[in-house]
């Protein structure tokens, strides 16, 4: 199915370990451009593996960019939103690309691996807008590289994920939080991060792409289960964390996106949409990305769901909805009106015609015990 | 793959129990392997008169809603209200305790038309 395809669309890219998760079973489906596995056997098995034990997930759509150079960290500093200057070498940190009117074109993890050299995690489908709005900035002297296609990249998240690390790789040390390590492996270069998009412990692993099916393998091997995107956004929303496309997108700021703690305002020079973020601080803001938790059963919330208050005017709609695995309730996001937006107002969700309530609850929905 | 011979099929991957003028439906086990982790059923409302191949109910998975058709004009007589409590029974019990809806048939005869074992076994391959 993916050969034919390619075969009619030439933009559906495939990841150096699709061969690989069709031998495991995995149910493939279109993602952002890329052909990505959705789940393997169960996407409340994969999504309870992760909470309990670990679990990985191919993450080789993902780009990987490298800017290198002397000063490197000042033009990504007037870049990006977050305060790239608190950065020591191998930490790194999340932060968001917006337009020249303060809407998020993307966001990022980014990592200071050494003096002068940045390694960027982006989204798969923003890859190429991120490229060129990058090398749009460009000064003179800074070499920015799309390596994307040289990695393969998978998360490996979980409690039992740091053993998994320890049992593959006895001589190397996981870094802390945040933090990123790079060695050599019997010839090969790897890098691994600590980071994820799970709300568990647990990283991001980066291989030579040829490599990536083996080493995805031996992860397995040791005992993380293979998971699929389908888990991948239901833990996700658990803990919060926003899809760039769904969540986020250039009509909102990241302040209205919650993500306020990431966009340093008083950095001195500014980023590119700064002083659009710093009058709507001023202003106030008219809306807020809230979380919604369904008050009793319902049908599951899901992205596009009307949202109506309680008069029975529609107010938004659902950037993201799921029936939590973990809750069992149905829990979502919306950017809602500031007046609907306080933690305990009362809206009603649409779903074919259905009414179901729904509470604004305090972020995250999922907490470690 | 699980195909009972007693019972009739639609492409839709809807069973069709027979009993007298009413008749029961439910999804295949072929259906639920591939929806997997089936979390809410919205059952079609009693006393619904409906068309064959009208959308009357929705089974549900993490990550999709999918339509489920009536086989056969009829007027639908009961919903299985187990499945609110427990939805999960289309995916252990596809042709026993996690039926989905029960119709009272306009002409019994349509049963006919619809595909047997044999057939369905062809169509799923």
């Amino acid at each position: 199915m993916s050969r034919s395809l390619s075969r009619v669309n030439n933009t559906i890219h495939e990841t150096p370990l699709a061969p690989l998760h069709i031998e495991l079973g995995a149910k493939m489906v279109p993602f952002a451009g890329w052909n990505m596995p959705v789940q393997y056997t169960s996407i409340i098995d994969e999504h309870t593996a992760v909470r309990e034990h670990a679990g990985i997930f191919d993450i080789s759509h993902m780009g990987q960019f490298f800017v290198e150079g002397d000063g490197a960290e000042a033009w990504l500093n007037s870049l990006l939103t977050n305060n790239l200057t608190k950065l020591g070498l191998g930490e790194g940190q999340y932060s968001i690309m917006l337009n020249e009117q303060g809407g998020v074109i993307d966001d990022l993890i980014l990592y200071r691996e050494a003096e002068g050299r940045i390694f960027l995690v982006v989204n798969a489908s923003m890859i190429d807008e991120d490229f060129a709005w990058m090398s749009k900035y460009l000064p003179e002297g800074l070499d920015l590289r799309n390596e994307s296609d040289q990695w393969a990249a998978m998360a490996v998240q979980g409690p039992h994920a740091a053993a998994l690390f320890a049992e593959l790789f006895p001589d190397q040390s996981l870094p802390p939080r945040n933090g990123m390590a790079s060695w050599t492996h019997e010839g090969e270069l790897l890098m691994v991060c600590s980071t994820g998009y799970t709300g568990e412990e647990g990283y991001e692993f980066f291989s030579s792409s040829v490599n990536g099916s083996a080493w995805f393998q031996r992860f397995i091997d040791a005992g993380a289960k293979p998971c699929g995107l389908g888990a991948r956004d239901s833990l996700r929303l658990e803990v919060c964390y926003p899809l760039n496309g769904s969540d986020l997108s250039p009509s909102h700021t990241p302040l209205e996106a919650g993500l306020g703690f990431f966009c340093d305002l008083e950095k001195e020079g500014g980023f590119v949409g700064s002083e659009i973020l710093i009058h709507q601080k001023r202003d106030g803001l008219q809306k807020r990305l809230v979380a919604l938790k369904y008050t009793g059963r319902g049908a599951p919330p899901r992205a596009h769901y009307g949202v109506f208050s309680k008069e029975g005017e529609q107010i938004s709609e659902l950037t993201s909805g799921v029936l939590s695995p973990s809750l069992r309730e149905g829990i979502a996001l919306a950017y809602l009106p500031l007046d609907h937006a306080k933690i305990g107002s009362l809206v009603d969700v649409d779903v074919r015609g259905r009414r179901f309530e729904a509470k604004v609850v305090k972020k995250p929905f999922y907490k470690k015990a | 793959m699980n195909v009972p011979d007693h019972l009739r099929y639609t492409s839709d991957h809807e069973w069709i129990l027979l009993d007298g003028d009413t008749v029961t439906v439910g999804i295949t086990d072929h259906a639920q392997e591939e929806l997997t982790d089936v979390v809410f059923v919205e059952l079609p409302e009693n006393g619904r008169t409906c068309d064959a191949g009208d959308p009357v109910a929705v089974v549900e998975s993490v990550k999709a809603a999918s339509d489920i058709y009536i086989p056969v004009a009829g007027e639908i007589v009961e919903g299985n209200i187990d499945l609110e409590a427990d939805p999960s029974l289309v995916n252990t019990d596809p042709y026993g305790a996690g039926w989905i809806f029960k119709v009272r048939l306009k002409d019994a005869a349509a049963v006919d038309a619809l595909m047997d074992a044999s057939a369905y076994k062809g169509l799923i391959g």
